[in-house]
């Protein structure tokens, strides 16, 4: 059709005007009553100028809308031909007429439909009689009935004409109805994402936010189906990420760094999570009592309690006290420990056994310390070690508190081990963190981190880690083991850690933690790649434990040889980590060998022809005459004096 | 950290004696393993031998403490016991003070015993000697020193103060900046 030669239109078109007008009032007789009309007649305007506007590209572009003409030009030897090709183009017609109206109308489009319950042929021809009309509805009558310019019989004519028109309005009504409901569609299905001048959108309250949170989430989850036009995943992530960012109070940084953790929904979860607190859980001290002594004890004070779960035999989660939980008399008599779930389990995985000697790097304030001393029954020992010597207060007070004999308290930095002693069993590091899995605790995590700190944060637990692998004795008989554990979720504090424990220590592996629950450490992350044996490690997450986001990985040590490869690689780190310093050293030698050099540069600057000391004088002189001009300020000449 | 002096010894002795008596050679002659008392920064720990040998390579600055800390030397040379001690002492104390529920939580806060909250008491406690106080539930609460002995207890009014109070374990929260 599109190929038909359009120019004939035009013909059509010079011929149309008698006739239409003919076939208006025609079709007037046929119409309804005359109330209805004055409430038609505007509607239909507004329909008949924007189908005029629809059509007006018509007579200029003569392209593929010029199809009635063509089809009818086309076909002058039969009219049963021609009337299929009516009908058929009909159709067509009605559904590209419409579509050109979708593009003017968007605004009008409920006007529009309301034709639908008014009959919409009514609707149409309503406009026909007015006289009042508008040139352009003129044109528009004149498009669409100069199709049948050139039929022969009226009558024919004449039904093939309001069976289009018919078909058209029906199918225009039923257009309307459908786009309407696209547009609820495209509501609520197809999010359409802020522009980039959303600045104003950014400050508007947390109830819109969390609304584009969530329908941004759910395009995520489907976004093939869901996306908006071309619009790319990033500008999704960016966009959910500054919401986030806002709703949750996360900087920007960490909310990046911990958003890639997790799927989409799963990491709105793991932040709705931080929101929420823990339950209190208590640990039972099997030096003093026994947890159903305990929990009756407990029960007799009114306090509701439960046990914390079949993983633990010691464990119990208060669910509402009258009393303070922390300050009954059982408490005070070492009977149990206010303690995190989360941190039951390095222990655990620790698995201390009777006369082990265990050491505890970093052990304020003693929860885990006091656990691995009940585990070992008060024989053996256990070096509790804590750098903050302001910490090793509540440790020790704990470690009283609890009964435990064996505990040797000290306040070195974990990284002086094993130089401090060494030729332990079982050593466990819950290393210092960035407490990304305790933001339900302490919310201050969500601002407070910056790039450095996470940068600071691995490098000294990369270095905790390789100490306390030195601390320990592979030809222990029972031991030999490491538990590394964190508060965190990040991978640079957990994974890669570990990771970087194996490569540097190849005497150690990964062995299961014989934690039955948690979730496998990542072998892959984003751009990097770990041991594959890094699965044995656990990952623990407020939104699915309901306990604190954690990690723990445990190490058996199999010789207490580095292997030789090891050593090359420890002198490259040394390389690694010492340029500073020593491009430092060598300035200061630099400095200090050459007094002559100096000199000599001096002499250059002079040759140059700058006078440091007249320079300075003159400087100074300018300077004061600037603080002189100003008020109140006094001249540093006095105080000087 | 270095063994008690002879001196130290004696002191602290005799204020333990307060307390147990002559079951202070329970605390030595140890069927198990051999504890010794130890002196690091004027407090007295109580500790097994292996604990202790290990612990010496531990610096002194950085060694915090070892052991069961049962006390520490004043300034004036006199020996003041913590309620650290308690687990050992009321293992082998002679005289004991068993205390009624209500008067639990006023004895916790640091408060003499009265009369009114006592429960049971050990018969023929002299005066002034040292006793462990138990809650009813046989839960050492901590010790103190009787106002008067057990039969002149009798004829005391109620809110008469029976015990003086020593130490008691709610000092792990109230002291925990100045017990450690």
């Amino acid at each position: 059709m599109a190929g038909r030669p359009a120019p004939k239109k035009g013909a059509n078109k010079a011929a149309s005007p008698a006739q239409t007008n003919n076939n208006k009032r025609k079709s007037n007789p046929s119409k309804e009553p005359s109330s209805k009309k004055a409430k038609v007649a505007p509607v239909a305007a507004k329909g008949g100028k924007k189908s005029a506007k629809a059509a007006a590209p018509q007579d200029d572009s003569e392209d593929d809308e010029s199809w009635a003409y063509g089809a009818v030009s086309g076909s002058d030897d039969s009219e049963i031909e021609e009337m299929d090709d009516e009908f058929v183009s009909a159709e067509e017609g009605s559904d590209i007429e419409v579509g050109a109206l979708n593009d003017d109308f968007l605004g009008d489009e409920f006007a529009e439909s309301d034709e639908e319950s008014k009959g919409p042929g009514a609707a149409m021809f309503g406009s026909d009689d007015e006289d009042e009309e508008g040139q352009g509805e003129e044109e528009d009558e004149e498009d669409i009935f100069a199709s049948n310019s050139e039929d022969d019989s009226d009558e024919d004519d004449m039904e093939a004409k309001s069976r289009k028109l018919d078909a058209a309005a029906q199918a225009e009504a039923e257009e309307a109805e459908a786009e309407m409901q696209t547009n609820i569609m495209l509501e609520s299905d197809k999010y359409v994402l802020p522009g980039d001048d959303h600045e104003i959108l950014q400050s508007t309250d947390l109830q819109v936010v969390q609304a584009r949170i969530q329908e941004i989430v759910r395009v995520l989850n489907n976004f093939r189906d869901m996306r908006e036009g071309n619009r790319s995943r990033n500008d999704y992530i960016s966009q959910l990420l500054k919401d986030l960012c806002l709703y949750y109070g996360y900087n920007e940084y960490l909310m990046e760094k911990l958003f890639y953790i997790f799927p989409v929904s799963e990491a709105i979860e793991f932040f709705e999570a931080n929101e929420v607190p823990r339950p209190v859980t208590i640990r039972t001290n099997t030096l003093k009592t026994r947890r159903r002594e305990l929990a009756q004890s407990l029960i007799n004070r009114g306090v509701n309690l439960d046990p914390v779960g079949k993983w633990s035999k010691v464990g119990l989660q208060v669910f509402d006290s009258p009393v303070p939980i922390g300050a009954t008399p059982e408490y005070l008599a070492g009977h149990y420990m206010l303690q995190a779930a989360s941190s039951f389990l390095p222990v655990m995985a620790l698995a201390p056994q009777e006369h082990e000697r265990v050491l505890d790097m970093a052990s304020a304030p003693g929860g885990k310390s006091t656990y691995i001393a009940a585990l070992l029954k008060n024989t053996g020992m256990v070096f509790a070690n804590d750098a903050n010597k302001d910490r090793t207060k509540s440790l020790v007070a704990n470690i009283h508190r609890l009964g435990v004999k064996n505990a040797v308290v000290c306040n070195y930095d974990g990284r002086e081990f094993p130089g401090v002693i060494g030729g332990f069993d079982r050593v466990l590091l819950d290393a210092p963190c960035s407490g990304t899995g305790v933001i339900s605790k302490d919310a201050s995590v969500k601002t407070n981190k910056s790039e450095q700190d996470f940068q600071m944060l691995s490098q000294l637990q990369k270095q905790l880690i390789l100490a306390a692998i030195d601390s320990v004795d592979a030809g222990s008989k029972t031991g030999g083991y490491i538990v590394y554990s964190t508060c965190s979720v990040t991978v640079d504090e957990n994974e890669d850690v570990v990771n970087y424990a194996l490569k540097k220590r190849p005497n150690v592996k990964l062995v299961s933690t014989g934690l039955d629950f948690g979730k496998e450490g990542f072998t892959r992350f984003r751009e990097k790649v770990f041991h594959p044996s890094i699965s044995l490690t656990r990952r623990y997450y407020p939104h699915m434990h309901n306990m604190d986001g954690f990690y723990v990985a445990k190490f058996k040590k199999v010789s207490n040889k580095i292997p030789k490869k090891e050593d090359n690689v420890d002198l490259d780190e040394e390389e690694e980590f010492t340029p500073i310093v020593e491009e430092a050293t060598k300035r200061n030698r630099g400095g200090k060998k050459s007094p002559g050099a100096a000199a000599k540069a001096v002499e250059e600057v002079e040759q140059i022809g700058f006078n440091a000391n007249e320079d300075e004088e003159l400087i100074r002189a300018s300077q004061a005459k600037l603080l002189q001009t100003q008020k109140g300020i006094k001249l540093r000449p006095k105080k000087s004096a | 950290m270095r063994p008690l002096t002879e001196l130290e010894t004696k002191t602290f002795f005799e204020k333990l004696a307060k307390y147990i008596g002559r079951n202070i050679t329970h605390l030595i002659d140890r069927g198990d393993e051999t504890y010794c008392f130890r002196l690091h920064r004027d407090r007295v720990y109580y500790v097994s031998e292996s604990v202790m040998r290990k612990a010496t390579s531990v610096g002194r600055d950085q060694l915090i403490s070892l052991g069961i800390c049962f006390g520490k030397f004043t300034k004036t040379g006199k020996f003041r016991m913590h309620v650290t001690c308690l687990e050992y002492i009321a293992q082998y104390a002679k005289h004991k003070v068993w205390i009624k529920p209500n008067g639990e939580m006023p004895f916790l806060y640091g408060n003499h015993v009265v009369k009114a909250h006592i429960g049971r008491v050990t018969e023929d406690t002299p005066e002034h000697q040292g006793v462990i106080v138990y809650s009813m539930t046989d839960v050492p609460l901590g010790f103190g020193v009787t106002a008067r002995s057990t039969s002149d207890t009798r004829k005391m009014e109620p809110t008469a103060i029976v015990v003086f109070h020593q130490a008691d374990i709610g000092e792990y929260l109230r002291q925990e900046d100045t017990l450690f």
